[in-house]
């Protein structure tokens, strides 16, 4: 499981190639990889510029601003942040047990939240790869190409995401800068006519979330020695789990499992996260590297998200979704996947699930009910931890007597994957690049096995869309042989 | 019903003068609502665009998106938005001119008239306000927003775009802080 090719014995003589930054991953990620003459590879790092200074920007700020400023963290996924950030808040009003109008409420804008974020992912990032292959036509390999070849499948994309984001602005009040979560419940429930808005529409979704499933599913049985070995590396997994030991990814207890699927630990309140996880930082990266102070730094790295949540629940609690996660553990076969294009599969079944938990909870007399809200004695210290869309989300504050925090940390869920994408990335390297000249088609290898983790860099300035990639050759003096770009629109440009 | 024009906001206000496009649209909003002309339009405010906002378009006469950008001359750029052509990168966020191309697959229809206002800024860090250059960019867009909202139809914002607008700047890698 240890790490090779994290650095070279003599990078002097090798030349470096730099894939900069990655595409259709948020904010700014690089890749440098080091060959030498032969095109040996000999060094790959992936490199995440992490959002910095988030932690001044809620120092000072009342607890109770605090739900509604951390959204503006994140343009990606600010409901995650939002519910993380009330979780640890219920603490500070002693809310201990939410009501359960509130609990609910919560939960609908969460798996709100998970259906059109996967929807976006799978639809719109990934399938191009998927359906096309990896190095085919890179002027095809977009949603464009998609929605041309494919058009029912990007049609039902934008109908999921749509479909997800109304669930948010019913449950959070706004589409952006919702205040539905408050420390202690929620502002509002949804009204009868807001319900049966959705419900016009949930049964369709969840139609499609199977059919999205099976898609994957089939290109798994299709290929299987593609899908099981590409970027392939064994890890630790971990994740909340719910107190029962299903799927829940709004609240529970936090397990991990080694690489051979063995608990490791389980049970274990988040609020002592802090005693489990440690964070090393690395003199070429960022971005921390967390780990299981148990295990340290060597072995205690683990992986986040759908490929370790499906595999490290029981069982998944609404029906069709248990179905497929039985089907993707029965192909996995006796020991866990581990391989990076299993999280596509993995995400499509949580995406089912939380389409089936919509319409669970669109039927529930509580979602419409009154009781907003509870609290109880005064706290000073608080953790909220939620499974968001890419993995675990770990927000902790403290807050003084004035109400105003003192503290705060988050451990976001790209930052726990990412010694795993740095593992993804150096598998790829050496089963594809490795020896062979390098090419468009072959760097996106790279990012294939990157996009599967569906990384969140975003400290939510937008991109406006463009995201070149450009490699650089250098030889060991560090002087340019050649360059290979690619522009905002997709076009190569070659030099040298 | 909806009204036949869309003003879309896009920008983070706690970073900067990403705040510009949110800032110009709330004042934009107590305007329009103290002229009585606010049922013409909607407005909506966005950390970013992504695919589903091309059913926001639906159906419209008018869009306007206002956004914050770094490499376009003081005060601020005004002009419309063409379907790319060619291949388009994606993201968990698009382009306006993405947009299009989205719109035009998902409904086989020519989308609407689709125009960009881009307001220079200068600093995008993570909670501060608006830098002061910013403010007198914000207060020229606005008035120019202003001047929009009365004559909304597509001749009038035609003749007060650029005649071209800088090539593909709001694609240049250097134009807005990712």
């Amino acid at each position: 499981m240890s790490a090779s090719l994290e650095t070279a014995v003599h990078p002097e003589n090798l030349r470096r190639v730099v894939i900069d930054p990655v595409s259709r991953v948020e904010g700014h990620g690089k890749v440098t990889i080091l060959l030498d003459d032969k095109n040996k590879v000999h060094q790959v790092r992936l490199h995440i510029v992490e959002f910095r200074g988030f932690e001044k920007f809620i120092q000072g700020r009342p607890y109770w601003e605090v739900p509604v400023m951390v959204q503006r963290l994140c343009g990606i996924c600010p409901v995650s942040h939002h519910l993380a950030a009330s979780k640890a808040m219920d603490h500070i009003v002693g809310a201990k047990h939410l009501t359960a109008t509130a609990e609910k409420m919560r939960r609908l804008m969460h798996y709100g939240q998970i259906l059109q974020s996967h929807a976006l992912h799978f639809f719109h990032l990934c399938s191009p790869d998927l359906l096309f292959g990896f190095d085919s036509d890179i002027s095809k390999r977009n949603i464009v190409g998609i929605a041309e070849k494919y058009p029912d499948t990007a049609k039902r994309g934008i109908l999921l995401r749509k479909f997800g984001q109304e669930v948010i602005r019913h449950t959070a009040g706004k589409r952006i800068h919702g205040t539905g979560a408050v420390p202690g419940g929620v502002n509002k429930s949804l009204s009868i006519a807001e319900r049966d808005e959705l419900l016009r529409d949930i049964y369709q979704m969840v139609s499609w979330s199977r059919d999205a499933v099976h898609l994957v599913k089939q290109m798994h049985h299709q290929n299987p020695e593609l899908y099981n070995s590409f970027g392939a590396f064994r890890a630790n997994y971990m994740s909340i789990v719910g107190l029962d030991g299903g799927l829940d990814l709004y609240h529970g207890h936090l397990r991990g499992r080694d690489e051979n699927g063995n608990i490791i630990f389980d049970g274990v309140d988040y609020q002592n996260y802090s005693q489990l996880i440690a964070e090393e930082v690395k003199n070429w990266s960022y971005m921390k590297f967390p780990y299981l102070k148990a295990l340290g730094t060597e072995k205690g790295w683990y992986r986040v998200g759908p490929l370790s949540r499906v595999q490290n629940c029981d069982f998944i609690p609404t029906p069709l979704a248990e179905v497929e996660r039985r089907d993707f553990i029965a192909f996995s076969g006796v020991m866990p996947m581990h391989a990076p294009l299993g999280y596509h599969w993995a995400r499509m079944i949580e995406m089912l699930h939380a389409a089936e938990m919509i319409k669970q909870l669109l039927h529930d007399d509580d979602i419409t009910g009154s009781d907003l809200i509870t609290s109880g004695e005064r706290g000073s210290e608080g953790v909220g931890v939620i499974e968001a869309p890419r993995g675990t989300l770990i927000h902790h504050y403290r807050v003084d007597e004035n109400d105003l925090v003192t503290m705060c940390n988050l451990i976001v869920s790209t930052t726990h994957n990412n010694q795993a994408m740095n593992e993804a990335v150096r598998r790829v390297a050496q089963q594809y690049l490795h020896g062979h000249e390098v090419t468009e088609g072959l760097l996106n290898h790279i990012e294939v096995a990157i996009r599967a983790f569906d990384p969140c860099l975003s400290c939510a300035t937008h991109a406006l869309g463009k995201m070149p990639l450009q490699v650089e050759l250098l030889n060991g003096a560090g002087e340019q042989l050649s360059t290979l770009s690619r522009s905002g629109d997709g076009s190569i440009c070659s030099e040298g | 019903m909806v009204s036949p024009v869309l003003i879309c906001a896009i920008g983070n206000e706690s970073r900067g003068d990403d705040a510009l496009g949110v800032k110009l649209l709330r004042e934009l909003d107590a305007w329009l609502k103290a002229e009585s002309r606010a049922e013409q339009f909607e407005l909506l405010e966005e950390f970013q665009l992504q695919i589903e906002h091309a059913m926001d378009m639906k159906d419209r006469h008018l869009v306007l998106f206002v956004d914050a950008g770094i490499n376009v001359a003081a005060p601020f750029l005004f002009y419309r938005a063409q379907q790319n052509d060619g291949p388009v990168l994606y993201s968990h966020a698009l382009a306006p001119e993405a947009l299009l191309k989205v719109y035009a697959q998902f409904y086989k229809e020519a989308p609407p008239d689709v125009y960009i206002l881009c307001i220079r800024g200068e600093s995008f860090e993570l909670g501060e306000g608006l830098s002061p250059q910013a403010d007198e960019n914000l207060e020229a867009a606005l008035e120019f927003g202003k001047k929009l909202a009365k004559q909304p139809q597509r001749q009038i914002w035609d003749n007060y775009c650029v005649q071209k607008p800088m090539e593909d700047f709001m694609r240049r890698e250097d134009n807005h802080p990712a």
